[in-house]
C-alpha cells in the first residue's frame, strides 16, 4: 500500500561514482543505514516521501473506522475499535517520527498533507457505510497492510525498518479482530451474511489496489529495489495476499467478486482479473468517493487543536521563564 | 500554519526492573509533563514499560558517524582486552 507513496517519486540524485558505489556496497553487505550516515539525495528524498505518506496513510485511516466507534454493536466491539484506532494514531506518530530523522520537520509533513501536495494511501477514500465494513477494513484492508509492512521490516534505513517491526507486532490484533466481526456476521441471520458480502464486494478491488500499479520496467521503482528501500514487486505482494486471502473467504463463505480468480496448479497460485485502474488513478488524483470529506475533516481537526498546542506551548514558556528568574528571587 | 515548533523529545522505556531504560522512539510536546503523558501514550500501549524517561533531543550530545573510524577503529585492535586472547591449557579447566 505504502509503495504508492512512491509514485512519482523522484529518485534522481547526482552524487559522484565513488560515492553512489560506497553506498550500494553497503547496502548490498545488508547493513542498515542510520540517519547521519551518508546517504544519497535521491535515496533520502524517497525515503522521505515514503515514509511521510505512509504517516498521512495512518492518520487519515482513523477516518473511516472513527466513525463506527459510537455506533459498535457492543462493548467489547467497541472497546476493540477503540484500540485500534489509537494504535493507527501511534503508528502514524512512529513513522512521522522516522521520516523527521531524514531532515524534514513534522510542520513541514503536515502542511504538505493538509494542502494535498502529499498523498495518502487510496484506500481511505472508500466510505465505511456499514457495520461489516469494520470487519472487512480489519480483515482485507489491514490485511494487506500488513503484507506489505512485513517486505518493510527488511528496508534498509533503520528508523523506518524499526517502526515497521513495531507496527507489525500491533497489527496482527488489527486483521483478527476485522475477521471476528465477519465470523460473527456470517454465523448470523441471512441478512448479516449479506452485510458481510456486501462488504467484501466493495473493499476487495480497492484492497488490491492498495499494492499499487504493475511497476513494469519502471525506473524508480528498479532504483528503489536496488537500494533496498523496497523488496518486492508490488505484484508479488498482490499475489501473495490473494493467496493468503481467497481460502479466509471460503471459511466464511463468502464470494470473491472476481468471476476470473481460478486456482492455478502451475504456480501454485490465483489467477485474477484485470484491476480497473483507472479508478485507482481517479482516486489517487483526489476524485474517489471520500477524498474531499478526508481532507475537510484533517483541516478542521488542525484548525480547531490549533488553540490547544498554542496555549500548551505558552504555557511552557511561562513556567521556563518563571523558574529562570526563581533562583535570584530566592536570593 | 503559523504556530511555532513543538519540541521534540526522545523516549526511553525500562520494560521491567532489572533492566537498563532503552531508546524507544521520539515524540513532540511542550513542555516535560505532556511528554510523559504522550511517551506514555505512543509507546506503552501494551504493557511495554515500568518507567519512562523523556530527554530533550536537543540535549543530546552525539557522536558523528563521520568520525566512527577515529573514535572506535581503536578498540577493534585491542584484541588482548578480550579473555579469549590469552592461552590456559585445557588441564586448568573453566577459568
Amino acid at each position: 500500500m505504502y509503495s504508492q507513496g512512491l509514485i512519482g517519486a523522484d529518485g534522481k540524485t547526482d552524487e559522484d561514482e565513488a560515492f553512489l558505489a560506497a553506498f550500494q556496497e553497503r547496502i548490498d553487505a545488508e547493513q542498515k543505514i542510520e540517519p547521519n550516515d551518508p546517504m544519497p539525495e535521491g535515496y533520502r528524498k524517497t525515503l522521505i516521501r515514503q515514509i511521510s505518506q505512509h504517516a498521512h496513510s495512518e492518520i487519515i485511516g482513523m477516518q473511516p473506522e472513527g466513525n463506527w466507534i459510537s455506533r459498535a454493536p457492543t462493548l467489547r466491539r467497541k472497546a476493540a475499535l477503540m484500540a485500534k484506532v489509537q494504535d493507527e494514531g501511534g503508528h502514524g506518530l512512529y513513522l512521522y517520527s522516522a521520516a523527521e530523522t531524514l531532515g524534514i520537520s513534522r510542520e513541514e509533513m503536515y502542511q504538505q498533507l493538509l494542502t494535498g501536495a502529499a498523498k495518502y494511501s487510496s484506500i481511505f477514500n472508500y466510505p465505511a457505510l456499514t457495520w461489516a465494513d469494520i470487519g472487512a477494513i480489519g480483515w482485507l484492508v489491514d490485511g494487506a497492510a500488513i503484507m506489505n509492512q512485513i517486505a518493510l521490516c527488511r528496508c534498509s534505513y533503520g528508523p523506518y525498518a524499526r517502526a515497521m517491526i513495531r507496527i507489525c507486532k500491533e497489527e496482527s490484533f488489527h486483521q483478527r479482530q476485522g475477521y471476528e466481526i465477519l465470523i460473527t456476521l456470517c454465523n448470523g441471520s441471512d441478512e448479516q451474511k449479506e452485510l458481510a458480502q456486501d462488504a467484501l464486494n466493495r473493499f476487495w478491488w480497492p484492497s488490491l489496489m492498495m499494492f499499487g500499479p504493475s511497476e513494469g520496467q519502471s525506473v524508480h521503482s528498479q532504483q528503489s529495489m536496488l537500494w533496498k528501500i523496497k523488496r518486492f514487486s508490488n505484484d508479488d505482494l498482490r499475489d501473495k495476499f490473494i493467496n493468503a486471502t481467497v481460502p479466509q473467504a471460503e471459511f466464511l463463505g463468502l464470494k470473491v467478486p472476481d468471476p476470473e480468480l481460478k486456482w492455478n496448479e502451475e504456480k501454485q497460485g490465483y489467477d485474477h482479473g484485470d484491476i480497473d485502474w483507472d479508478e485507482f488513478w481517479r482516486v489517487v488524483k483526489g476524485d474517489g468517493p471520500c477524498n474531499r470529506e478526508r481532507m475537510r475533516t484533517r483541516r478542521r481537526v488542525e484548525s480547531e487543536g490549533a488553540w490547544v498546542r498554542e496555549a500548551a506551548l505558552a504555557h511552557a514558556q511561562k513556567r521556563a521563564e518563571r523558574q529562570a528568574v526563581a533562583p535570584v528571587a530566592a536570593e | 500554519m503559523t504556530e511555532t515548533a513543538t519540541p521534540l523529545w526522545e523516549v526511553f522505556i525500562r520494560a521491567r526492573n532489572g533492566l537498563s531504560h532503552k531508546h524507544a522512539g521520539s515524540i513532540h510536546a511542550a513542555d516535560a509533563e505532556l511528554a510523559l503523558q504522550a511517551a506514555r501514550d505512543v509507546y506503552t500501549r501494551r504493557g511495554e514499560g515500568q518507567s519512562v524517561w523523556v530527554v530533550r533531543s536537543s540535549d543530546i550530545v552525539a557522536s558523528d558517524p563521520v568520525d566512527k573510524d577515529m573514535m572506535f577503529e581503536p578498540t577493534a585492535s585491542k584484541i588482548y582486552r578480550h579473555p579469549t586472547f590469552y592461552e590456559i591449557p585445557d588441564d586448568v579447566g573453566n577459568m
